[in-house]
């Protein structure tokens, strides 16, 4: 049973046609991977599918859900949660705050009860704090706990924001290039943490830029040029496919 | 004993022993003028400090509030609280109504359109003079509770300082709350908000809402102590002195608003010894701080003491 | 069309022209620096001011006039200099309240230099009214109108032909792409609050003989440069001349067939309802953000 499809999705930004016709499902359980190579569509793509832009045309179906023209809290409500390629960390609170924020969803309350701090309120709070500390942890951010968000590496602000999509319990989580800009050590942690998030049972989208990084843990692979599907299947079909060689591994290969 | 209880401990400190300083009747004034400017600062810092949301014209909400005051009182005859409830629940629903549509947009144009309502509430205000006195102004009845008129700036002092503190309380609550870091978290980015499922919309609508009535509270109960209300405290300039004393103060600090409308209320006063220099100094005071202290008074004071850098 | 529509619609293309050049101003400083400098109306009250003060000490009118011009340039240069570079990287909010402190400063520094009175100039050709198609037209508005005309040629190719016109457009476009290509971006920038205030003071003595003008002149002029400058887009140089020109010919229409006591309340209202539709002006540029 697919978790998320989409139909005949396509986003044109005046005549540059950045994702066109495309048409997949992502299974639950598993890690989904989107290749291309830089400007094939990926991020946008992940926007959409994220509500950030709205379709030029096409649907996207959440189960049986049609979110299509939805805005991106709404998505988010739905269980789809995301990490951006370029970092949307909220700089002006602190590593925990940011995770905290994540919690949202789950520890709404009304006005009043926020204005004038309920007990009930109070210990949700304490709760939602221990939570985001054990996220952090999760994430192998553990010693960042009290840190500013502005004062933190950029490979830990990456891993800060994997934490506050977790946060929000999502159903499906959408990574783009977790592992770019980082250095080979830190990619293989990125690497671990995306097993063992698969591990827990959330189902992944991870994009990206190099095939190599995705063939061990991606159980199925779409690959994009130019905002069309090239090709999609498992890693070793994809590895395989003659187009796919030819337009994204040749240039390396030779 | 959390930050939060710290700094409202602190100010109601300051509340109970300012009067030991105030030595006569002018010091109470200028006391109680500061305590009126620091509510609007208070719940204009949820907006534009933790909301990142610009407003230039809070001035008309305050206007609304004193005038709606004012006209219910004298011409209509109503009990003073109603008039302050049913202006402050008025300036809400305003807010609102208003806030949807502007609130959509952003940076220089949030600004324009907030500027732009506020001018227009003080051109409505200073033309419609049958009901408002005109540039003029108007009388407006004492404020009276349990049969008691509340007079004299000894009695006003205490009831400026409670609805401060309680102002403070409230703001203090909700910024530390999921609310608040909603609205923090859009400041720090709207996407990355939107995407961990925060309406932004909706949270921005609803917290200038909330500054609208902390500007239209303290516009009424102003409009009641003074016992008069002029378009002075409506205009455009008006709604830049709140904005200054704000980022002066530090903006995303609570202490800092007050702070700010303290420095930046008693300023003035101070400088009519400078007579024609006084637009210069103050002028000039507003750059300097924002060039030099960027973050404002509170936050640069704070970083310094705890021994930290700034960072940038 | 009725001679009372004309004359609305001439007096509206007049103070129009006015807050076109204004929001000129505006915009070739935010697209240098991304600042909205709301002091750009003290450098209206500073072109007016100057040039009656120097008339009055019996300079000949265009020495008065070009004097005025350099004094308000040298201002701008000042305020870029002294208050605007320090303060780089600063948030939106506080380089609003830099350039609205630098406002407060220079108003208060014209009522020392000068005084608190009302004071007229003298208009450039005399006061005798044209008549045209049953309207009268001032000389001076004619004057009003030709500069702008000609001060708008005069930009469009500037930006459209001179190295430092280009060195400008590029600045905005791209900071960090101008400075690779060896754009000194920081001369850009002054010049960029030159050239502004410049404008300034020229729309502050074309409007001096029709309005009088006085040390607090600024205010509404700048607020309503900015307004026109918002109408029609910030940062696009045609917007900044369509937003002054509609701004202009609404607030006139609004003020002889509605009611004059709300000709200003009636621009803003016209602004506001073109934000609620049209977020970014008549002319900006639309943009889907990237993340
Ligand atoms: N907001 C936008 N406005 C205009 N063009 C865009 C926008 N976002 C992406 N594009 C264009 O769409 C294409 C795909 O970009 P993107 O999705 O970022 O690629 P990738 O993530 O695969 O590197 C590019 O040509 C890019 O320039
Ligand atoms: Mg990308």
């Amino acid at each position: 049973m697919s978790l998320l499809r989409v139909e005949g999705l396509s986003k044109e930004f005046g005549g540059v046609h950045a994702v066109q016709q495309l048409d997949f499902a992502i299974p639950a359980g598993q890690v989904f991977s989107i290749i291309g190579p830089n400007g094939a569509g990926k991020t946008t793509l992940l926007n959409l599918l994220t509500g950030i832009y709205v379709p030029s045309s096409g649907r996207i179906l959440l189960e049986a859900r049609d979110l299509t023209g939805r805005a991106p809290y709404e998505y988010a409500a739905r269980g789809i949660a995301r990490t951006f390629q370029n970092l949307q960390v909220f700089f002006n609170m602190s590593a925990l705050e940011n995770v905290m924020v994540g919690r949202y969803l789950h520890e709404r309350c009304g006005l009043p009860a926020a204005l004038l701090r309920f007990p009930s309120l109070a210990r949700a709070e304490r709760a939602c704090r221990e939570e985001a500390e054990s996220l952090m942890r999760f994430v192998g951010l553990g010693e960042y706990a009290q840190s500013p968000s502005d004062a933190m590496p950029y490979g830990a602000l990456k891993r800060l924001e994997i934490a506050r999509a977790l946060a929000t319990k999502p159903r499906l989580l959408l990574l783009d290039e977790p592992a770019a800009g980082l250095n080979p050590t830190e990619t293989l942690g990125i690497d671990a943490l995306i097993s063992k998030l698969a591990e827990s049972g959330v189902t992944v989208v991870l994009v990206e830029h190099n095939m190599k990084l995705v063939m061990g843990v991606a159980d199925r692979i779409l690959v994009l040029d130019y905002g069309k599907r090239l090709a999609e299947g498992t890693a070793e079909e994809v590895r395989r496919d003659p187009k796919v060689i030819e337009a994204y591994l040749g240039a390396g290969a030779h | 004993m959390s930050g939060r209880t710290a700094s409202l401990a602190t100010l109601a400190g300051i509340v109970l022993l300012l009067p030991l300083a105030l030595q006569n009747n002018y010091y109470y004034e200028v006391a109680i003028q500061v305590g009126l400017n620091a509510i609007v600062c208070v719940g204009l810092n949820l907006l534009i400090g933790y909301a990142g949301q610009i407003s230039l014209g809070h001035a008309g909400f305050f206007g609304l509030g004193a005038y709606g005051s004012a006209i219910l009182t004298a011409r209509y005859g109503w009990p003073p609280l109603a008039a302050l409830a049913s202006a402050t629940a008025g300036v809400a629903v305003l807010a609102y109504l208003i806030g949807r549509p502007i609130l959509r947009l952003r940076g220089h144009y949030l600004a324009m359109a907030t500027l732009g309502m506020g001018i227009i509430i003080s051109i409505v205000i200073a033309t419609e003079d049958r009901l408002t006195g005109g540039p003029d102004g108007m009388p407006v009845p004492a404020l009276a509770a349990f049969g008691a008129a509340l007079s004299g700036e000894r009695v006003w002092y205490w009831v400026v300082g409670a609805t401060l503190l309680a102002a403070v309380w409230l703001a203090l609550n909700l910024v530390d709350s999921p609310h608040g870091r909603a609205l923090r978290a859009l400041h720090g980015s709207e996407v990355g908000a939107e995407v961990t499922g925060i309406d932004s919309a909706r949270h921005k609508v609803k917290v200038f809402v909330i500054s609208a009535v902390y500007a239209a509270l303290a516009g009424s109960l102003t409009a009641h102590y003074a016992g008069f209300v002029t378009p002075a405290k409506v205009t455009f300039f008006h709604s830049i002195e709140l904005v200054t004393m704000v980022v002066f103060g530090g903006m995303a600090s609570t202490f800092g608003a007050v702070v700010g409308a303290a420095v930046l209320t008693v300023l003035p006063q101070a400088l009519t010894v400078f007579k024609e220099y006084e637009m210069v100094v103050f002028g000039a005071v507003m750059m300097l701080t924002m060039i030099f202290m960027p973050r404002g008074l509170v936050p640069t004071l704070a970083l310094t003491l705890s021994g930290r850098r700034l960072p940038r | 069309m009725s001679a009372q529509f004309l004359q609305f619609l001439l007096a509206g293309l007049t103070v129009g022209a006015i807050y076109a050049l204004v929001a000129l101003g505006f915009s070739i400083i935010y697209n240098a620096s991304q600042v909205i400098n709301f002091a750009q109306g003290e450098f209206v009250m500073i072109g007016g001011m100057c040039t009656v003060w120097l008339a009055n000490a019996g300079w000949p009118l265009p020495a008065a006039i070009a004097a005025a011009v350099l004094v308000a340039a040298a201002v701008g240069l000042a305020l870029e200099k002294l208050a605007v570079e320090p303060a780089r990287g600063a948030s939106v909010v506080t380089l609003i309240i830099i350039t609205i402190g630098a406002s407060i400063l220079l108003r208060g520094l014209a009522t020392i230099v000068w005084d608190k009175n009302i004071h007229p100039l003298k208009a450039f050709s005399g006061e005798a009214p044209i008549q045209l198609g049953g309207a009268t037209l001032l000389p001076q508005s004619l004057w009003v109108l030709g500069v702008t005309v000609v001060i708008v040629l005069l930009l469009s190719w500037f930006f459209g032909r001179t190295l430092l016109g280009k060195a400008l457009l590029a600045t905005s476009h791209n900071r960090l792409a101008a400075q690779l290509v060896g754009i000194n971006v920081r001369h850009v920038l002054l010049a960029s609050f030159g050239l502004s205030a410049a404008l300034g003071a020229v729309a502050g003595i074309l409007v001096a003989p029709i309005t009088f003008t006085a040390w607090d002149v600024g205010v509404m002029l700048g607020l309503k440069g900015f307004a026109a400058a918002i109408l029609g887009g910030m940062g696009s140089g045609p917007g900044a001349v369509l937003g002054g020109l509609v701004l202009g010919i609404v607030e006139a229409m609004g003020a002889g067939y509605v009611s004059s006591a709300y000709k200003d309340a009636i621009a803003f209202v016209i602004i506001l309802a073109v934000l609620f539709f049209l977020p970014s002006g008549l002319l900006g540029r639309r943009s889907s953000d990237r993340v």
